[in-house]
C-alpha cells in the first residue's frame, strides 16, 4: 500500500508539472502583455480551454500561482456560481484581493483590512483607494520587500480571473466591464476569461458597445488530447513505474476519456482505480516494484506466496516448458522457486526497456505512412501491440508495405529519430542496433555520392565501397550492383528493404504482447469489467435487471425463466413492476391492486377458506402498497391528480 | 384458417378455466375485468418490446439484455413462420393471451406453456393487426362475425357485443373516443399539439363511422402502427398525444376495503413472507465482504455510491457499524422529508467542529468547514447519506455544497441513491468533485424506512388524515358554520364531475347561505371564510372577471365520507 500511495503521488506531480509547462507560454506572453497596458481598454485574455471542463480548475490554479509567483500578487479568480449578481461580484473579488495581499505581506498592520472587508460598501472606488493605498506602501517600502520590488512590476496590475465565463450572467459581465473601464487608469486591472466552447462566446455574450472596451487577445490551450498523450507517454510507456495497464483496461480508459468527458483528471482517477484495484486484488502485487526491490521481496516470499506464484497461468505454462526435472524443482522448492522467479522478473524487466524504445520507433515509422494503418497516436500502437501480436496483423502488412515505399529524405530522418530514441533508452542491447542503424544512416548518404562518382570512374567508386564495406551485408549489396548497374535506384531501394526488414525484426523480437511473458500477472492490471463496472456504472441498467430477471441476482430456481415474462413467484416489486409496465399513462390504483393480488393469489394455491382469505387479502394489499410505493421511490410512478386513485407512470419504454 | 382457428380455440378454452375462476374469486362481474384488462395489455405488450429495443440500442454492452433481445427476435421470427398464415385463428389465439393482461406473469410461472411467454414478446405486432380486422369488419357487417370472433364467444358470453367492440381497439386512443366516454383529464398536456396530423385524419373516418371508409383506414392504420413500433420517440407521443386516458373508473372507495394507516401497514407487512430470504442473504454477505475495499477507497480519496434496486440501509448500517465504530461519523438520512443540506452542514460545524454560532448561508458555511478541515490535520469525518437523491437533497444547489464538502481530502463520503434519473443530477463538475466509485449492491430487500415517510402515494393515509382533521375542526365550529361548510361540501359533490368547476361563487355562496337561514348578511358570511381560510379548510381565488369563488381542497372521496359521517352525527 506505501507503494501504491507514492505512485499515485507521482502521478500527480508529474500532472502538475505537466501543467505547469503547458503553461508557462502564457506566462511569457503574458509578461509581454502587461508592458503594453496603457491604453483605455481593459487588456482581456481569452482562454480557450476545451470541453474538458473538469480539468480546468487545476489548469486555473496553477495559471494564478504562476501570476502570483512572476507577475503580480494581486490575482482573484472568481466562479461564475458564487457571482449572481455584481454585489456578489465585487465581494468576491475584493474578498480575495484583500486576502491575497494579506498573504503577500504576512501580518502587517492588516487586520483593519480583514474585518472592515465585510464591511466596507463594496465598489470600485473603495477597491481603488484600498489599491493605491497599498502601491503606496510598496513605492515607499520598496527595499523591505523582495518580492513586489523585484519581480514584480512597478505597479503590479490587478488580475481577475473568470474560470467559466459561458456560465455568468451576462448583465453582471457587462457591468463590470463598463464599470472597471472607467477605473482603468487608476486601477490597473487585466481579465482573463476562461472559455469552454469559442472565442464567438465572447461576442455573443457581450454586445458590441461592452466589447469594444475590451483589448482581447485569444489564446489556445492544448487540447486535452495533447494532456493525454504526454500523460500516457510519462506514465505507461516508461520503465520507472513497474504497474502497467493491460490492452483491455487501457482501452476502456481510453474510450470513458473520448466518448465520455475528455477529463484528464477523470483518465489519472481511473489510473489510479486501476493501481488501487490490482494492489488490493492481486496477492502477488507485492512484486511489482522496482527491480532491486522486487528481488529482494521475492526473498522473502512466505509458502504460500510462492504457491500463489505456481497457480498463475504463466507461470504454470513456463514450468510446462522445462524439462522434467526443473519442473519438479520448481513445483516443490521454494528456493529454486524464487530464483527462477528473480530470473524472470529480470526477464520482464528487460523486455519493458526493449519494448518502449522499439514502440517508440516503430511509432516513428508508422505515424507518417498515408492513412495511418496503425494509427496515428503512441497510445493506438501500444493497444496494437498489447492486443496480440502486432505482426501478425493485416495493418502492420500493410503499413509495411507503405514503409517500403518511403522516399529517401523521410527515411533518413525517421532512421535518425529512431537513431535518438535508442541511443536515449537504457537498453543495454541496443549498442548493436544503434550500430547497425548509424550503418544504414552512411549507406544512405553514399550512394548519392556513390551516384555521382559513378559517372566519373567506376572503379574508384568499387574501391571507396571496399574501403568502407566493413559488413557482410553490403558485400551482397555490392554484388547485386554490380549485378545491375544500369539501375542507379536499385541499390537504394534494396536499401529501404534492409532497412524495414531490420525494424520487422526488431518488432518480432521485442514487441511480444505482454501477456505471452511469464510473470506477466504481477505487473499487469487486467480486470477491465470491473473498471468499468466502477467508473462508468449504469444504476439503470441495474434496476431494470433486478426488475425485470431477479433470477440474474437471487439465484433461486423458481425464478428462473427464459423470454420476457417472470415467474409469479418474484418478489413483490417485480410482480408490481411488470404489471405497471402493461398500462399507458395512467395507471388505476385498484386494476393494478387487483391484478397484483391475482398474481399472488395464485402462488398461495387455492386455499379457499373464506376466514383466512379476508386476512390474506389484508396483508396482500400491505404488500402492494409497499411494492407501489418502492416503484414511487425509484421514480417510476408518481401520483396523479387528474383522475382519482390513478397514478401516472414516468417512464416511457426501456426503463 | 378455420383449422387454425379451431385449434386456437381449442386450446383457449382449456387454458381459461382458471382464469375464470380466478375472475369469480375476485368477485366482479367478469365483463367488467376483461374489459379492464384488454387496454392494458395491448399497450404493455408494445411497451416491452420497445423495453427490449431500447436498451439495446442504449447499452450495447450490456450484454444481458442484448442477449434476450436477440432470443426475442429469434423467437419472434419463429412464431410468425408458425402462424403467420394463420390469420384468423392463430392470431386471434394471440390476441387472447394479452386479455388476460395480468395473469401473463402468473401463467407464465407453468412451464409447460412456454410458447405463451413467447407470445408476450411475439404478440407486439400480431395483435394490432388482428385487432384491426375484426375491429372494422365488425364495424361493416354489425352482426356477422369472422369465424374467429365465435370462437372467443364460448367464453366470453357474459360480454355484451358492445363491449367487445371495445376491447377490439383498446390500444388506439382514437377509434375508443368514438364509442366510449373516456374519462376525461383535465390537464390537457402540451404534447397534444404535437399529435400528429396523420392522426386526425384517422380520427375522422372512425367518427364519422362510414361505411365506406373501413378498408382504406385500416391499412392506414395497420402502416402507422408498423411506423410507430419502429420508434419509440413516436411511441411515447402517441400515448401522449391525448389527453383521454383509458383506464377504468373505478377506485378505492368502491373496494369496500378499509384504509390502512402506517401501523397496521406495518403489522400487515411482517405477517407477509419474506421470499428468497436465503439468496438475499447470500447477496448481502457478497457486499458485505467489500467493506474492507470500501475503506480503503475512501481513503484513497474516492467516494463511493451504491446503487441498484432494494434498500440499501442495512448494508450502509452494518459498514457504519462493523467499520466506522471508532471514528467520527455522520449518517444523514436522506429519505426523510425534512432534511436540507443546511442542516447536515450544522451538524458539521455544530458536532463535529463543536462550533457554536451562525452562519449567513450555507456557502459561509462551507467555506468555515473547508478552512477547518484544512487547517487542522487530525479532523477526519464520515459522512454516510442514505439517499443522496431524494426530494431535498436532489436540488443543484445542496448537490453542489455536498460535492464540495466531500471533495474535501479528509471527509469521506458514502452514498446510496435509488431514483432511475438520479445521475442526472451531477453534471461534469459535480462529478469530478464528488469522485464516486460506483458500486452496484442490488440487495432486493424492502424500503421499509424510506417510504414510511413518503405520504403522497399511499391515498388511503393522507385521505384518512384529512378527514380527520375536518372532522376536528368542524366540531369546534358552530352549527351555523357547520351548515355553511356542509353546503359548500354538497355544492362541490354535486359538481364534482366537472372537471373545469371552479367553486362557489360568493354571491352564489351567500344567496344559498340566506335561503338556508345560516347567515344574515354577506359580512357575517365573509367573516365565517376567513375563519374557514385560517383553518386551510377552504380556498378563495379570484377569478379573471373578478368574481370570488370558494373551494374545498380536498378530493371528492374524502367529502364524501365527511358528509357521511356528518349525517350520522347529526
Amino acid at each position: 500500500q506505501q507503494i501504491q500511495e507514492e505512485m499515485n503521488k507521482q502521478l500527480f506531480d508529474s500532472l502538475v508539472n505537466f501543467l505547469r509547462r503547458s503553461h508557462s507560454e502564457f506566462q511569457e506572453k503574458a509578461t509581454e502583455w502587461t508592458c503594453q497596458m496603457k491604453s483605455r481598454e481593459i487588456p482581456t485574455a481569452a482562454l480557450i480551454l476545451g470541453v474538458n471542463v473538469t480539468d480546468h480548475d487545476l489548469t486555473f490554479k496553477s495559471l494564478s500561482e504562476l501570476i502570483q509567483n512572476n507577475i503580480t500578487p494581486y490575482v482573484a479568480s472568481l466562479q461564475a456560481k458564487d457571482c449572481p449578481g455584481i454585489k456578489n461580484l465585487m465581494q468576491k473579488l475584493m474578498g480575495q484581493l484583500m486576502n491575497c495581499y494579506v498573504d503577500v505581506d504576512s501580518l502587517d498592520e492588516e487586520d483593519c483590512a480583514q474585518v472592515s472587508q465585510n464591511k466596507i460598501r463594496c465598489s470600485m472606488t473603495s477597491l481603488i483607494s484600498w489599491y493605491e493605498n497599498i502601491t503606496k506602501k510598496t513605492d515607499f517600502e520598496t527595499p523591505s520587500r523582495k518580492r513586489t520590488s523585484s519581480r514584480h512590476l512597478q505597479s503590479p496590475p490587478v488580475v481577475v480571473i473568470f474560470k467559466d465565463m459561458e456560465s455568468f450572467t451576462t448583465k453582471v459581465l457587462q457591468d463590470f466591464i463598463v464599470i472597471s473601464s472607467q477605473h482603468i487608469r487608476e486601477l490597473p486591472l487585466i481579465l482573463i476569461f476562461g472559455i469552454a466552447t469559442s472565442p464567438m462566446i465572447i461576442h455573443s455574450l457581450l454586445p458590441h458597445s461592452v466589447s469594444s472596451l475590451l483589448c482581447i487577445e485569444l489564446f489556445q490551450s492544448l487540447s486535452c488530447k495533447e494532456h493525454l498523450s504526454t500523460i500516457i507517454d510519462k506514465l505507461l510507456l516508461t520503465t520507472q513505474f513497474a504497474f502497467k495497464l493491460s490492452e483491455k483496461v487501457l482501452q476502456v480508459l481510453i474510450n470513458i476519456f473520448l466518448y465520455h468527458d475528455f477529463s484528464v483528471q477523470n483518465f489519472i482517477k481511473g489510473f489510479q482505480l486501476c493501481i488501487v484495484e490490482h494492489f488490493y486484488s492481486q496477492p502477488l502485487s507485492v512484486l511489482c516494484c522496482q527491480l532491486l526491490e522486487a528481488k529482494k521481496r521475492v526473498n522473502a516470499l512466505s509458502h504460500s506466496q510462492c504457491e500463489n506464484i505456481r497457480r498463475l497461468p504463466s507461470f504454470r505454462r513456463y514450468v510446462e516448458s522445462q524439462e522434467s526435472e526443473k519442473q519438479i524443482a520448481l513445483l516443490t522448492s521454494d528456493n529454486f522457486l524464487k530464483e527462477a522467479v528473480q530470473k524472470l522478473l529480470e526477464d520482464l524487466h528487460v523486455y519493458h526497456e526493449n519494448y518502449v524504445p522499439v514502440l517508440r520507433c516503430l511509432h516513428v515509422f508508422t505515424s507518417s505512412l498515408p492513412k495511418y494503418p496503425l494509427g496515428k497516436q503512441i497510445r493506438e500502437l501500444h493497444c496494437a501491440c498489447l492486443e496480440s501480436r502486432v505482426w501478425e496483423s493485416e495493418d502492420y502488412e500493410s503499413s509495411l508495405q507503405l514503409a517500403r515505399m518511403l522516399n529517401k529524405s523521410d527515411l533518413v530522418t525517421m532512421l535518425q529519430k529512431c537513431m535518438e530514441i535508442f541511443v536515449s533508452s537504457s537498453g543495454k542491447e541496443f549498442d548493436k542496433v544503434v550500430e547497425k542503424l548509424k550503418d544504414f544512416l552512411a549507406q544512405f548518404q553514399k550512394p548519392e555520392g556513390a551516384c555521382q562518382e559513378q559517372e566519373e570512374s567506376v572503379s574508384s567508386q568499387k574501391e571507396l565501397q571496399k574501403k568502407t564495406d566493413l559488413y557482410h551485408l553490403q558485400k551482397t549489396l555490392l554484388e547485386l550492383k554490380e549485378s545491375r548497374r544500369s539501375k542507379k535506384l536499385t541499390k537504394f531501394e534494396i536499401l529501404r528493404f534492409e532497412v524495414v526488414d531490420f525494424i520487422d525484426s526488431l518488432v518480432r523480437n521485442y514487441l511480444v504482447p505482454a501477456d505471452h511473458k511469464t510473470l506477466h500477472e504481477i505487473m499487469y492490471f487486467n480486470t477491465a469489467s470491473t473498471l468499468r463496472e466502477h467508473l462508468n456504472a449504469a444504476p439503470r441498467i441495474a434496476l431494470h435487471t433486478a426488475l425485470n430477471n431477479p433470477y440474474c441476482y437471487l439465484k433461486n430456481q423458481a425464478l428462473k425463466s427464459d423470454g420476457g415474462s417472470i415467474s409469479n413467484k418474484a418478489p413483490d416489486i417485480c410482480i408490481v413492476y411488470k404489471l405497471h409496465l402493461e398500462c399507458g399513462r395512467l395507471i388505476n390504483l385498484v386494476d393494478w391492486l387487483e391484478a397484483f393480488s391475482t398474481v399472488v393469489m395464485a402462488v398461495e394455491g387455492p386455499n379457499g377458506d373464506a376466514a383466512v382469505s379476508d386476512q390474506v387479502d389484508d396483508i396482500i394489499h400491505a404488500r402492494f402498497i409497499r411494492a407501489v410505493s418502492e416503484l414511487e421511490l425509484l421514480g417510476f410512478i408518481k401520483p396523479s391528480k387528474q383522475k382519482t386513485d390513478h397514478v401516472a407512470r414516468l417512464t416511457w419504454g426501456g426503463c | 384458417m378455420s383449422q387454425h382457428g379451431a385449434r386456437g380455440g381449442a386450446a383457449l378454452e382449456v387454458k381459461f378455466v382458471p382464469d375464470e375462476a380466478v375472475l369469480k374469486h375476485i368477485a366482479e362481474d367478469a365483463a367488467f375485468k376483461v374489459r379492464k384488462d384488454k387496454p392494458q395489455l395491448a399497450v404493455s405488450v408494445k411497451g416491452f418490446v420497445k423495453t427490449l429495443e431500447n436498451i439495446s440500442d442504449n447499452e450495447a454492452q450490456e450484454i444481458l439484455e442484448e442477449k434476450s433481445y436477440v432470443a426475442a427476435l429469434g423467437i419472434r421470427a419463429q412464431d410468425s413462420m408458425g402462424n403467420g398464415s394463420g390469420v384468423g385463428g392463430g392470431e386471434v389465439y394471440t390476441f387472447q393471451t394479452p386479455k388476460r393482461s395480468g395473469k401473463m406473469a402468473e401463467l407464465a410461472s407453468e412451464l409447460a406453456r412456454t410458447p405463451g411467454q413467447s407470445e408476450a414478446v411475439d404478440c407486439a405486432e400480431c395483435p394490432e393487426k388482428t385487432v384491426k380486422t375484426p375491429q372494422s369488419s365488425s364495424k361493416c357487417f354489425g352482426e356477422v362475425k369472422l369465424s374467429g370472433w365465435g370462437k372467443k364467444n364460448e367464453f366470453v358470453s357474459t360480454t355484451p357485443y358492445r363491449l367487445r367492440r371495445r376491447l377490439a381497439g383498446p390500444d388506439t386512443p382514437l377509434e375508443s373516443e368514438s364509442e366510449y366516454s373516456a374519462s376525461c383529464s383535465e390537464g390537457e398536456e402540451e404534447e397534444q399539439k404535437e399529435s400528429s396530423t396523420a392522426e386526425t385524419v384517422q380520427k375522422t373516418p372512425a367518427k364519422t363511422k362510414a361505411a365506406s371508409t373501413p378498408l382504406p383506414k385500416k391499412s392506414l392504420s395497420k402502416k402507422m402502427k408498423e411506423d410507430k413500433m419502429s420508434n419509440p420517440v413516436e411511441e411515447y407521443f402517441e400515448a401522449h398525444s391525448s389527453s383521454k386516458v383509458l383506464t377504468s373508473d373505478r377506485t378505492l372507495q368502491k373496494l369496500q376495503k378499509r384504509r390502512l394507516n402506517q401501523e397496521t401497514l406495518r403489522d400487515l407487512l411482517k405477517k407477509a413472507p419474506f421470499p428468497f430470504a436465503a439468496e438475499i442473504k447470500e447477496l448481502n454477505e457478497e457486499h458485505e465482504s467489500l467493506f474492507s475495499k470500501w475503506m480503503l477507497q475512501l481513503h484513497l480519496g474516492f467516494n463511493i455510491v451504491l446503487y441498484g434496486l432494494g434498500s440499501k440501509r442495512d448494508l450502509l448500517e452494518k459498514f457504519r457499524i462493523s467499520m466506522l465504530q471508532e471514528s467520527v461519523h455522520l449518517v444523514v438520512n436522506g429519505y426523510f422529508p425534512s432534511i436540507t443540506v443546511r442542516s447536515i452542514l450544522n451538524s458539521v460545524t455544530e458536532e463535529v467542529l463543536e462550533h457554536t454560532g451562525t452562519f449567513r448561508s450555507p456557502l459561509d458555511q462551507l467555506e468555515f468547514i473547508m478552512k477547518r478541515f484544512k487547517e487542522d490535520s487530525s479532523l477526519e469525518l464520515y459522512v454516510v447519506i442514505h439517499n443522496l437523491d431524494s426530494q431535498m437533497l436532489r436540488g443543484e444547489r445542496s448537490q453542489q455544497i455536498l460535492a464540495q464538502l466531500s471533495s474535501l481530502p479528509r471527509i469521506y463520503l458514502i452514498a446510496s441513491i435509488d431514483h432511475i434519473n438520479a445521475p442526472l443530477m451531477w453534471d461534469q463538475a459535480k462529478l469530478s468533485l464528488y469522485n464516486w466509485l460506483w458500486y452496484e449492491t442490488t440487495t432486493f430487500s424492502p424500503y421499509v424506512e424510506e417510504t414510511s415517510y413518503e405520504n403522497s402515494l399511499l391515498v388511503q393515509q393522507s385521505g384518512s388524515l384529512a378527514l380527520s382533521s375536518l372532522t376536528h375542526v368542524l366540531r369546534s365550529l358552530t352549527p351555523n358554520a357547520r351548515g355553511i361548510f356542509r353546503l359548500l361540501a354538497q355544492y362541490q359533490l354535486e359538481n364534482k364531475d366537472n372537471p373545469s368547476y371552479p367553486g362557489l361563487s360568493f354571491q352564489d355562496f351567500y344567496q344559498h347561505c340566506r335561503e338556508a337561514f345560516l347567515v344574515n348578511s354577506d359580512l357575517t358570511l365573509r367573516a365565517q371564510l376567513t375563519e374557514f381560510r385560517d383553518h386551510k379548510l377552504i380556498r378563495t381565488k379570484r377569478a379573471a372577471d373578478g368574481v370570488e369563488y370558494v373551494l374545498i381542497p380536498v378530493d371528492d372521496s374524502t367529502l364524501t365520507d365527511f358528509l357521511e359521517k356528518e349525517d350520522e352525527d347529526v
